[in-house]
């Protein structure tokens, strides 16, 4: 039993094995505790709900490998599904075709990259730290969409935009699928690409690898341009399944995304992480939500047992109950 | 001061202290002694084991065996960091270790001011008490003045009186002068041994010899970890004292060879850069390798950065291959074939939190992609595989972090890391700080090598016989100018010393 254990630690590395096991144990649970948990309908509703936390969860995850943060995720999102509406609307709101879907998809990501690299170039070229621009590009980001839509909600959008956020492809939810998509190009970005490898380097120590050779301020600008084009996707697959944009959509995602990514398991200060490890964590907090909603519980008690489960993670992880366990064997 | 022989008291007395870190012996059953108000100086190479034992007076580390530990005639059986404090031990580490945002008497004051009590802090009696220390050393400072606006030597002040103020009675002085100029350095010296008729016992670390030999009364020099003996400063000359460091007749391994007829691959002409350096002209032939030496703060490093690209000069010209080289970046350097193992290995030269692979390709990502235009892990393992077995690096696995590795295996990974550049000029600045002193010979046995195969080195070293005898010809930095150029085989280490410290 140990040597298999030890075996699937090696395959899927600790901290995520250590994740799988947590999440098996809430499905088991939560089987058991209801028998809607374990159907289609309640599997397929999780599939439509976790890739938007998981979209902005990914954008968030590479500015913090590279030791910075991106705290306008949401507004970005935002913003950039409010080019995708302003250009639906010019082409008859709800009759747009799919060549409008398209264009204003292409602007959404254009707005969304824009917003990034701004940031980015910010923190590479003027050295300012990544909380305060990031804050400053949330509160900007903000103001504007309120500005722009006075405050109120844009809807009426055609039914080819509708599908992306509602329909399934060979029964699996287009909205998985679209992050399924995005997670592995994330992956491959982060992991295999040689801008993933100076990531990690410039979030590990950002004057030593400039020594090295590695272009740093390249780097950041492109991480930050990055994580807005992930955000303008993140705020296409808001539109489509809200039918509606509005500025403050999302808003309280920001920080659970957080929760994600300290729950995958992610150096806070930057230099290390991955992506697979992040995916499970945003699975496990789906599963919790979903499932207390199920037992029957108030949704506001699910967000109070987020806070307490990441709290109950880091006391797991730490080193002294690790030292605990040292000692029994 | 009371005779040598008389009834004098110790401040400190040790014997036979060992201590072994991950298998290899700090110190060897080392004894230290050191009397009440004397001037004593503790001698030796880098990693020699002269901070392990300072660090075990003050109760940082903790011996495995001692036969004695005596702090002013009371036994003890271990030090610790607070019964050091309580007794007086105080040491002024190089780096300082004040506060660059605090005034004046407050850095001087902290620790006697910072109490449990919840009170608010009284900056009247603060000041008063900190005036009265620093009279009581003869300076005057401003007491408001911010300390990060104080030169170093200014600084260092600050940082006795500090220690004064915690009634300081045997203070270890870490390479105190190491960055002060000369009439700094005299000034520093007569509070010394104002301080010492005072009776408080100081031990001056210092690489200086010929400062070594004017101030202290015995000089006590480790080698390797072990005692090599205790000395009476009256009648040792600094060549002696340098023989008993090394452990060898150093005249015999000086290794230079004649490489005027070498093609030149780096050149600068009347290079400058304000404040930095000016003036500087210098060749750099195929295979050779030409030393750099000068006091800290000379501009050395400064000179190594313009080469790289890191700043622009504002003078004179660079030519690599006859060619001219203007870089604008350290990525443009490196594209032109240069490569710089930087004097701060553990924050500039390598990336702590990353893996060793990791570490070794970061320079080359170019090279190591597969079909797709993603970095290929085979390529990175075999990269790592090559350059262990070239350079003979001794690690674990590739993918453990590179904190693991002593320092002179780090220092290898850092040579790996650039060889794999191919580059055609090596500049390294200080490689041996951190490693130890049978590392070093592997790791000068490599920059031979890579002479004899037609690289162009640039050694920067603090340290005389390092560079004597690692290079082809010496170069003597002085603020920023070349002051002078010295041939190893006919120059001795005694005769460079005092070109550089003088």
């Amino acid at each position: 039993m140990n040597a298999i254990v030890r075996r699937l630690e090696e395959i899927f590395g600790r901290e995520t094995f250590g994740l799988l096991v947590l999440m098996a144990v809430m499905v088991a649970a939560y089987s058991l505790a209801t028998p809607q948990f374990l159907t289609a309908r309640n599997l397929s509703s999780m599939g439509f709900q976790a890739p938007l936390l998981g979209l902005l969860t990914l954008a968030m995850l590479a500015p913090m490998i590279s030791g910075g943060l991106n705290l306008a995720i949401i507004y970005t999102a935002n913003i950039s599904g409010l080019a995708l509406a302003w250009v639906l609307l010019q082409f008859g709101g709800p009759d747009a075709g799919m060549f409008a879907v398209i264009l204003g998809s292409l602007a959404a990501v254009a707005v969304g990259a824009i917003a990034g690299a701004v940031m980015g170039a910010v923190i590479a070229y003027i050295g300012a730290h990544p909380i305060l621009v990031s804050l400053a590009m949330m509160i900007f980001l903000r103001g504007l969409g309120e500005f722009l839509t006075r405050g109120g909600d844009i809807s009426g959008f055609p039914p080819s935009l509708a599908v992306l956020g509602h329909g399934t492809l060979y029964g699996l939810p287009v909205p998985l699928l679209l992050f399924a998509l995005v997670a592995l190009a994330w992956h491959v970005m982060l992991r295999r690409s040689r801008h993933g490898f100076a990531v990690y380097m410039v979030g590990s120590n950002i004057r030593a690898s400039e020594y090295s050779g590695i272009d740093t301020k390249r780097t950041l600008v492109l991480i930050y341009t990055l994580s807005g084009v992930i955000c303008a996707i993140a705020g296409i697959l808001m539109a489509a399944r809200f039918n509606s944009v509005r500025v403050g959509h999302g808003e309280a995602l920001l920080l659970v995304t957080v929760l994600a990514i300290f729950l995958g398991g992610i150096d806070p200060f930057g230099g290390h992480g991955k992506v697979a490890p992040v995916i499970i964590a945003i699975l496990i907090l789906q599963i919790l939500s979903s499932g207390l909603n199920l037992v029957g519980a108030n949704q506001h008690l699910a967000t109070a047992v987020w806070g307490l489960f990441l709290i109950a993670v880091m006391i797991l992880r730490s080193d002294q109950v690790a030292a605990l366990f040292r000692r029994k064997e | 001061m009371p005779e040598s022989g008389g009834a004098e008291r110790h401040a400190l007395r040790l014997k036979a202290v060992s201590k072994t870190f991950g298998g290899v012996k700090a110190l060897d059953g080392v004894d230290f002694e050191v009397l009440e108000g004397e001037v004593h100086c503790l001698a030796g190479e880098n990693g020699c084991g002269k901070s392990t034992l300072i660090k075990i007076v003050t109760g940082v580390y903790k011996p495995e065996s001692a036969g004695l530990i005596e702090l002013f005639g009371e036994r003890l059986d271990g030090i610790t960091p607070v019964q050091a404090r309580d007794r007086g031990v105080s040491v002024i580490w190089q780096d300082l270790a004040l506060f660059a945002n605090m005034s004046v008497a407050e850095n001087i004051a902290f620790d006697a001011m910072v109490g449990l009590r919840p009170r608010g802090v009284d900056y009247r009696g603060m000041k008063k008490r900190a005036g009265a220390t620093l009279e009581r050393l003869g300076v005057t400072l401003d007491l408001d003045a911010a300390l990060s606006t104080l030169p170093i030597a200014q600084r260092q002040v600050v940082a006795i009186a500090r220690s004064l103020m915690n009634d300081a009675r045997l203070i270890f002085m870490d390479e105190p002068t190491a960055s002060l100029t000369q009439s700094e350095t005299d000034r520093l010296l007569d509070i010394v041994r104002r301080l010492s008729a005072d009776g408080v016992a100081i031990v001056f670390v210092s690489h200086r010899l010929a400062e070594v030999l004017e101030i202290a009364r015995r000089v006590t020099v480790v080698r390797d970890g072990r005692l090599v003996g205790v000395y009476p400063t009256e009648g040792m000359t600094q060549a002696r004292l340098g023989e008993l460091m090394t452990g060898h007749m150093l005249e015999d391994s000086v290794a230079a060879r004649d490489m005027s007829s070498a093609p030149a691959v780096f050149e600068a002409n009347r290079l400058g850069r304000p404040g930095e350096f000016e003036n500087i002209d210098l060749v750099i032939r195929r295979g050779e390798v030409v030393g750099l030496c000068g006091l800290l703060g000379a501009g050395r490093t400064e000179l190594a950065h313009a080469m790289m690209g890191m700043s622009e000069p504002a003078t004179g010209e660079m030519r690599l291959h006859g060619d001219v080289y203007r870089p604008t970046s350290i990525r443009a350097a490196i594209a032109h074939g240069m490569a710089y193992v930087s004097e701060d290995r553990l924050s500039l030269g390598l990336l702590q939190k990353q893996s060793i692979v990791d570490n070794a390709s970061i320079s080359v990502l170019d090279r190591l992609l597969d079909g797709l235009g993603l970095i290929s892990n085979g390529k990175k393992l075999g990269l790592i595989r090559g350059w262990v077995e070239k350079l003979g690096i001794k690690i674990g696995l590739p993918d453990d972090a590179i904190s693991t590795l002593s320092g002179g295996n780090q220092q290898k990974v850092v040579l790996a890391k650039w060889l794999a550049t191919e580059p055609k000029v090596l500049i390294l600045d200080s490689p041996t700080v951190g490693v130890d002193v049978g590392a070093r010979a592997g790791l000068f046995r490599i920059v031979r090598e890579l002479a004899e195969q037609g690289l162009a080195i640039l050694l920067i070293s603090d340290e005389v016989t390092e560079a004597l005898y690692n290079s082809d010809r010496v170069l003597h930095m002085v603020q920023g100018r070349i002051a002078g150029e010295y041939d190893p085989s006919t120059t001795s280490v005694q005769a460079l010393e005092e070109a550089i410290y003088e």
